[in-house]
């Protein structure tokens, strides 16, 4: 066990990209080969990361199973990982969403085929991804952040939709365009502290980083661009439609479960505890903007037709619910954000992996043509239900806690904020919870109820196949789980939560 | 006086390296032209042990014109390895076009010759002679493919602007001389901060200057050969042009800038910033454009120059602290790019044989018929681009690092909206070859063994290099004029 706390989340990061270029070595025919070894690689990864579950300490505010090593001395950046209540949940998602993607890609593969390099570029995302949760140097995270942006967009040009071109490149330039201020913030950060440094740690330490406030604002505002854009927050959002619409069924499970939580991890993990005065000047913009992306979300999703497009502004409307949590800079904020990060991760996962296999069925998104699934494949339908429903936060399921509990931290905000603010934007938000159940309720009611269309009447379609139930139900019973039992998170998040809103009780 | 041929050592052996090369030439017959590539590879090799067994040292000669110290050693190594890929990749392609290449091989030996002397010179008068030495038969090789005209056309451009802009820095070289009366670099930077009366002639002088130097790095407004020339040329000149010979002039321009003119730094600083962001505007917004693939990567090129200038726009005539940041970025820069930009001029030419083509459309679905030379295509665009965690990256990190830590967040920013706008279209080349079809079909690409060796080295290097930047990062900081 001891290796393991020393090497455990090292491993699983890097054990993705040794395999990709292992796979790399495969020859292309091997199809079968191919996919059977990305579900084993990914599995593995998956199994160290629940090695490191299992020697965590829970309950223990800090970091743990750090390792430390010497990596670039001229800049002074160094190879520093490390788990504590925020970064483990997105850690093990991470692990485990790219390993339910494998097993759904036994099933299937969207044209043009070529197994070998999706399954590659996947492991690749999977390094990037876990690798970004586990980082505590800027440079480094920043490193992993980036890695993320080459896999994903070949995966939505490859093999994307129609638009993919567009979608991709769109995705890759927004991203990028956030990250390099990103990235001139971290190096702003380096030459304000004293001795200069990339650790995120011993940046947040007292009096490493005496900074005039306008600076800090100024280097926030840098952060806030990068993270900001890759969250989405209203109005940097136009990237997400587009490059969920088009992406290939795996690229929108793991763009919407991890990648968005990437931004939002970003504040929480950086932005906030090194620049807490900063954070609380922004806390009202970030608020509003969150509060925006809520309603103008929903307002959104009823204006779709297209199911994954529907489903991708839902996502701008749930991660508004996490922003709007991380803005209140309270404890309960906080534990709702990362409450709310694992669990649209999880629904709405589930929610593209559902469109995914009716499009293979139909071949068509299109809300309006489908109709009376539960009458042709009442399984599908079923799940489908069940995963909005969820979604739309139906009390005893997991995305009930994520938006009740920042509604709730919105009517008392930290010391610093002003409360009319926060209680108008936590009315607002409540608004938007309605619109949400509204157009979950009705996508329902014209996909799964109704009579089914002449044109599906005569077409046999296979309910759910035996590989996609495997690759969904540990989805499936989180999202129960986590429902009926939300302190399965808060007792692993909420002492690094109470740590990090201590800077906000003044 | 006593002169130290240990020093002059690899500069004294590539002279026997180059007579030797001619001479072969004369005595092989047609079919066995292409030995001279061999012996002038094997040339080239035993002087680059020499510049390495001269590592270390600290020796100054030719009353103190020519010094060994690990700035030189450093950069002549490169120009050594530089030349080297050069050569490598050079191999099959003149076999195919039928270029001469005795005379080919022996002509960059002598362009080769003035960047290791320029990267000793402490002085105005070698440093002029050896820019010289590196354009004269660099004019040469551009036109090697006679019967083409767009390789004449290539030549002259090329010829007319460096004749142009050499006159100019010499005007500027001679006023230097007038109001200190000595060439000697260190000299200049003494008298010219102990005597403030000349102070606008000298001025004049350090911007006639960076005129010549901004041609030989294609600095804006100087580049308007770059393209013309680029795709005239054989390619393996345009790589040799836009790696060897731009890293030729960023030395002279670094040596010159900080020993002699570093007390001005106040004044030079701004104009520099100025044409950097220029330079790297005009060459990002311009590629974007570009249809046949050496013109794109000819302004990228440009680009690039402007973010290796770019360091030089916050130097300071008091901060020794920043300054040593701004040159070790520019370094690590040069030596970074020197390896990215080979690499992606040695995949052009292993595409484009036997009509594969130079238009970036020829290079649609190059994925599904050659994914080897595609991933090392992508390897070097995304460097280039500045993508993590490839080499590129880590060169952009250091620059950025020198324009924060000097506090120019404007400068910081624009590189930074630059680096997204060239991203823009190394991606639509990397598009062409994952995601598009080729619009007729093409046979599967060929590659040598040669230039796929070359090619591997390169991409590894890029790879590793991103991933450990100390590789480099080390070497920078040891080898600074300060």
């Amino acid at each position: 066990m001891d290796w393991v706390k020393e090497w455990g989340p090292t491993t699983a990061v890097f054990l993705p990209a040794v395999g990709a270029v292992i796979l790399a070595l495969l020859p292309k025919q091997q199809e079968r080969a191919i996919k059977a070894a990305g579900v084993l690689i990914s599995g593995a990864a998956l199994l160290v990361g629940l090695a490191v579950l299992g020697v965590y300490r829970f309950g223990e505010a800090g970091m743990q199973l750090e390792k430390d090593v010497s990596w670039i001395p001229s800049i002074g950046a160094r190879f520093h990982v490390g788990l504590d209540g925020i970064a483990l949940p997105m850690f093990i998602l991470s692990l485990l969403v790219t390993f339910l993607c494998m097993i759904y890609a036994l099933w299937h593969i969207p044209d043009p085929g070529n197994p070998k390099l999706f399954i590659a570029l996947c492991l690749l995302l999977e390094t990037g991804m876990t690798g970004t949760f586990i980082a505590l140097d800027l440079v480094l995270f920043f490193i992993f952040w980036e890695l993320v942006l080459v896999p994903m967009y070949f995966l939505i040009g490859i093999w994307g939709g129609p638009r993919r071109e567009y979608a991709a490149i769109k995705f890759f330039l927004y991203t990028l365009f956030g990250s390099v201020f990103m990235l001139l913030g971290f190096l702003a950060l380096y030459f304000q502290s004293t001795p200069h440094t990339f650790d995120i740690l011993v940046l947040q330490s007292e009096g490493v980083l005496d900074l005039p406030i306008s600076t800090a604002n100024l280097i926030f505002g840098g952060l806030f661009l990068g993270f900001a854009i890759k969250v989405p927050m209203w109005p940097f959002h136009t990237w997400l439609p587009d490059a969920h619409t088009e992406a290939p069924t795996i690229g929108s499970v793991l763009l919407a479960a991890i990648l968005l939580k990437m931004g939002t991890y970003g504040f929480l993990r950086i932005a906030i505890p090194i620049l807490p005065d900063a954070a609380q000047n922004y806390a009202p913009l970030i608020g509003l903007l969150a509060v925006i992306a809520i309603v103008y979300g929903a307002l959104n999703c009823l204006a779709q037709t297209d199911l994954k497009r529907m489903i991708a502004f839902s996502s701008v409307g749930h991660m508004g619910f996490v922003m709007l949590g991380i803005a209140t800079m309270t404890d309960v904020g906080f534990n709702a954000a990362v409450y709310g990060m694992v669990s649209h991760g999880v629904i709405t996962g589930m929610l593209f992996f559902l469109a995914g296999s009716i499009h293979e069925r139909y071949h068509t998104r299109e809300i309006p043509e489908l109709g009376g699934m539960s009458l042709k494949i009442p399984v599908l339908a079923g799940l489908l239900a069940y995963s909005a429903i969820a979604s739309l936060g139906l009390p005893a399921l997991a995305g009930f806690w994520g938006e009740v509990m920042a509604l709730l931290s919105a009517y008392n905000p930290a010391a610093g904020l002003s409360q009319t603010t926060f209680r108008t934007f936590m009315v607002i938000g409540g608004i938007g919870t309605v619109l949400t159940a509204g157009y979950f309720l009705w996508m329902l009611q014209r996909v799964n109820l109704g009579r089914v269309p002449d044109k599906w009447k005569d077409r046999k379609f296979a309910d759910v196949h035996p590989l996609e139930l495997m690759a969904w139900a540990p989805l499936l019973a989180l999202i129960f789980v986590l429902g009926v039992y939300p302190r399965l998170m808060f007792d692993v998040t909420n002492s690094t939560v109470l740590e990090l809103a201590k800077p906000f009780l003044r | 006086m006593q002169i130290d041929y240990v020093a002059l050592g690899p500069e004294l052996l590539l002279t026997g390296v180059i007579c030797a090369v001619l001479l072969i030439d004369l005595f092989l017959p047609p079919e066995r032209k292409w030995l001279a590539m061999p012996a002038a590879f094997v040339g080239v090799l035993s002087t680059l042990g020499f510049v390495l067994f001269l590592a270390g040292e600290a020796r100054s000669t030719l009353d103190g014109m020519f010094v060994v110290d690990p700035f030189s050693v450093l950069f002549k190594a490169v120009f050594c390895v530089a030349t080297l890929i050069v050569f490598v990749i050079s191999h099959d392609y003149l076999q195919e076009d039928d270029i001469h290449q005795g005379e080919y091989y022996t002509l960059m030996l002598c362009s080769l010759l003035g960047m290791l002397v320029i990267a000793s010179s402490r002085d105005l008068i070698p440093i002029f002679v050896a820019l010289e030495l590196i354009s004269v038969p660099a004019f040469v090789l551009a036109g090697l493919r006679k019967k083409d005209l767009k390789s004449n056309e290539a030549a002259l451009k090329f010829f007319l602007f460096g004749v142009l802009s050499t006159a100019v820095m010499l005007y500027g070289m001679s006023l230097v001389y007038g109001i200190t009366g000595t060439t000697n670099l260190t000299r200049i930077g003494l008298v010219l901060s102990a005597q403030p009366v000349f102070r606008s002639i000298a001025v004049l002088s350090v911007f006639f200057i960076i005129v010549g130097f901004g041609f030989k790095v294609s600095a804006f407004p100087f580049q308007w050969w770059v393209p013309d020339t680029y795709e005239g040329s054989p390619v393996p000149v345009a790589a040799f042009l836009s790696v060897a010979s731009k890293t030729a002039g960023f030395v002279g321009l670094l040596q010159i800038m900080y020993i002699a003119f570093g007390g001005l730094a106040d004044v030079w600083r701004p104009f520099i910033a100025i044409v950097a962001v220029l330079t790297m505007t005009f060459g990002n917004l311009v590629a974007m454009q570009q249809k046949h693939l050496i013109r794109l990567l000819a302004y990228s090129s440009i680009g690039q120059a402007g973010y290796i200038l770019l360091p030089l726009g916050v130097a300071s005539a008091t901060d020794a602290d920043l300054n040593q940041q701004a040159f070790v970025a520019a370094i690590v820069y040069l030596l970074i790019y020197a390896f990215m930009e080979t690499g992606v001029f040695a995949v052009a030419i292993a595409a484009g044989r036997r009509g594969g083509g130079y238009l970036v459309d020829d290079y649609s679905g190059l994925a599904t018929r050659s994914p080897g030379l595609a991933l090392a295509m992508t390897i070097f665009l995304f460097s280039l681009a500045g993508v993590p965690p490839l080499a590129g990256w880590a060169a952009k990190l250091f620059v950025f690092l020198a324009v924060i830590k000097a506090g120019s967040v404007w400068l910081a920013v624009a590189m930074a909206v630059n680096t997204v706008i060239a991203l823009y279209y190394y991606a639509s080349v990397v598009k062409r070859m994952w995601i598009d079809k080729p619009a007729t079909e093409r046979p599967k690409v060929q590659i040598p063994a040669l230039l796929g060796t070359a090619i591997t080295l390169t991409a590894v290097i890029v790879v590793i290099v991103g991933i450990f930047p100390d590789l480099f990062g080390q070497l920078a900081t040891l080898s600074t004029l300060f």
